[in-house]
């Protein structure tokens, strides 16, 4: 099989159960706003790459990585530095 | 383990494990593709490489100057963190030793730095010596954009996330620091034969 | 934007497959019992968790087929050769063995029902399994919302759930199917027979005045290419809901 580039892209719903392992909420549905270019995503929208040594999540309007979660040995490391902010409804 | 499939055995464990495959590995006979990203579209007439950081003279080389450098042909086995190792891969390109060749530096460590901003960490002593290689051909063929065509860093004794794909250059550092995958959790040595794969192996 | 109801912790449960449908040579629905299950939404998936005798494990995400009315839970798996997971649910699989998984997982690409909105589902391959679920719960829930299914396979052969969506769509109460064949049509066939474009689009598609919810399911190019084409023709890109399948599914 042939794997195209744009096959190893995926969205965000992708990684609802990841999340689901640390969060209480359901995340695909809360809105997280980029650090590089301030747009506003629904967390089921953004992009994901999973084919990787952890799950990348950039920003779908300007590329930048957004989320890095990494899981192994018994930890989890979860690096949210390029969302600026994560909103729920209580 | 409480439960178990009923029948299920996965897709690993095809080859016998031997001397050459690290603990936890698998053998594959394919060329998995990771990525963390869209994969660069890199033009040879764009493509540069630098040496850059804690050196007097950044170097610097066009794809057309970089290919006149001595090349060297390698056969290796690599070691993926995600539990793949691919036995007898058959690289060419230069190796880091003739890149840094007159280089005089106090650094110990290095930054290769990529296309499309990947970052990873390593000991200066660890691309030196005969370890690491600036790859542009595999298999006979040149490197397909995939797999980190132009040109991807080769060390092939650490684990195949320092072998960093679509390299752009080497920053000189005094003091390691953490890149992409070290700054979130990965080792920053990543030893496969000490299964160095988190932070604390 | 939806509410957040602070969940239970996600664990892992056991289903028992009840019945195995082949639905196409290498499409297959496991329908499973499972004692302890919540209950899900319409377009939510489980992730299933295989484990080998020495500990091995592999775990899947598969979008759930059946609508939440139903007594049992479905999933429909596509067969990839080279996969881990699939060949065994699709192959490996017998009646009663059991079945570890997780879920209902996702809240974004999900659809409730109960408003006027018509809907537009767009599916490529094994991406209509999210949107069967969405059309089994329309018509369990005796939903008239006005609904067009716009469907590509690759040949005759491979639509899933063929039947059934003749059945449904004949049932006069508001659900179109149009099929699109890729690859191979057979002799006299009267649907599309290219790969969805935006002309086929603006053929199925709902004025944009009536402001029609769209879910679009299927590999990433494809659904790449429908959003792409369905914000050019104006439909407002917050009623685009997107999911993307990839080989990472094997």
């Amino acid at each position: 099989m042939t794997v195209q580039q744009s096959d190893l892209k995926l969205d965000g719903n992708a990684i609802a159960g990841l999340l689901r392992e640390i969060f209480t909420m359901e995340m695909t549905t809360a809105e997280s706003t980029c650090a590089g270019c301030h747009k506003v995503h629904a967390v089921g929208q953004v992009e994901v790459y999973m084919n990787a040594p952890g799950a990348v999540v950039r920003c779908p309007a300007c590329g930048q990585v957004q989320m890095r979660i990494v899981k192994g040995g018994g930890r989890y490391w979860l690096d949210l530095s390029g969302i600026r902010c994560l909103e729920f409804s209580a | 383990m409480s439960f178990i499939s009923r029948g299920f055995r996965g897709k690993r464990r095809d080859a016998a494990s031997s001397s050459r495959v690290p603990p936890g590995q698998y053998v594959v006979n394919d060329f998995p593709v990771l990525s963390a990203g869209p994969t660069p579209r890199v033009a040879f007439s764009e493509w540069t490489f630098v040496v850059e950081g804690e050196i007097d003279q950044p170097k610097k080389w066009t794809w057309e100057e970089f290919r006149k450098l001595p090349t060297e042909e390698v056969t290796k086995d690599i070691h993926c963190v995600t539990k793949w190792t691919k036995l007898d891969t058959a690289w060419k390109g230069v190796s880091v030793d003739t890149i840094l060749e007159g280089v005089e530096t106090s650094a110990e460590y290095v930054m290769a730095f990529s296309y499309g901003g990947y970052t990873t960490n390593l000991p200066l002593e660890d691309v030196t010596g005969g370890k690491a290689w600036v790859a542009y051909e595999f298999d006979g063929q040149p490197l397909h954009p995939e797999h980190g065509g132009p040109a991807r860093l080769l060390v092939p004794h650490l684990y195949f996330w320092k072998s960093a794909k679509w390299v752009r250059g080497l920053r000189l550092l005094n003091k390691d620091e953490p890149g992409f995958w070290e700054s979130n959790g990965y080792n920053m040595y990543g030893d496969p034969w000490r299964e160095q794969r988190y932070w604390g192996d | 934007m939806a509410r957040a109801a602070v969940l239970g912790r996600l664990n892992w449960q056991l289903g028992s497959v009840a019945e195995l449908v082949q639905e196409t040579p290498r499409v297959a629905s496991l329908v499973l019992d499972v004692p302890e299950w919540q209950g899900h939404l319409a377009g939510q998936h489980v992730d299933v968790r295989l484990t080998a005798d020495d500990g091995y494990q592999a775990e899947r995400s598969y979008s759930i087929a059946s609508a939440p009315e139903d007594q049992r839970l479905a999933i429909t798996v596509e067969r990839l050769d080279d996969g881990e997971v699939s060949p065994y649910l699709v192959g490996e699989v017998r009646k009663s063995d059991k079945i570890e998984l997780r879920g209902p997982i996702g809240g974004y690409f999900v659809w409730k029902g109960g408003d006027d909105r018509p809907l537009l589902l767009v599916a490529g391959g094994s991406g209509v399994v999210p949107l069967m679920a969405m059309i089994r719960h329309r018509s369990a829930s005796k939903s008239t919302t006005p609904t067009t299914l716009l469907y590509s396979s690759r040949s005759e052969d491979d639509i899933i759930y063929k039947a059934e969506l003749d059945a449904l769509s004949a049932a006069g109460d508001g659900l179109t199917v149009a099929h699109c064949l890729t690859r191979m049509q057979p002799p006299g066939w009267r649907g599309y027979s290219r790969r969805i474009d935006r002309a086929m689009l603006e053929e199925v598609a709902w004025p944009k005045q009536q402001n029609p919810i769209i879910f679009v399911c299927g590999p990433t190019p494809m659904v790449e290419g429908v959003a792409g084409h369905l914000v050019d023709m104006g439909f407002d890109p917050a009623s685009i809901k997107t999911e993307r399948f990839g080989p990472t599914g094997g």
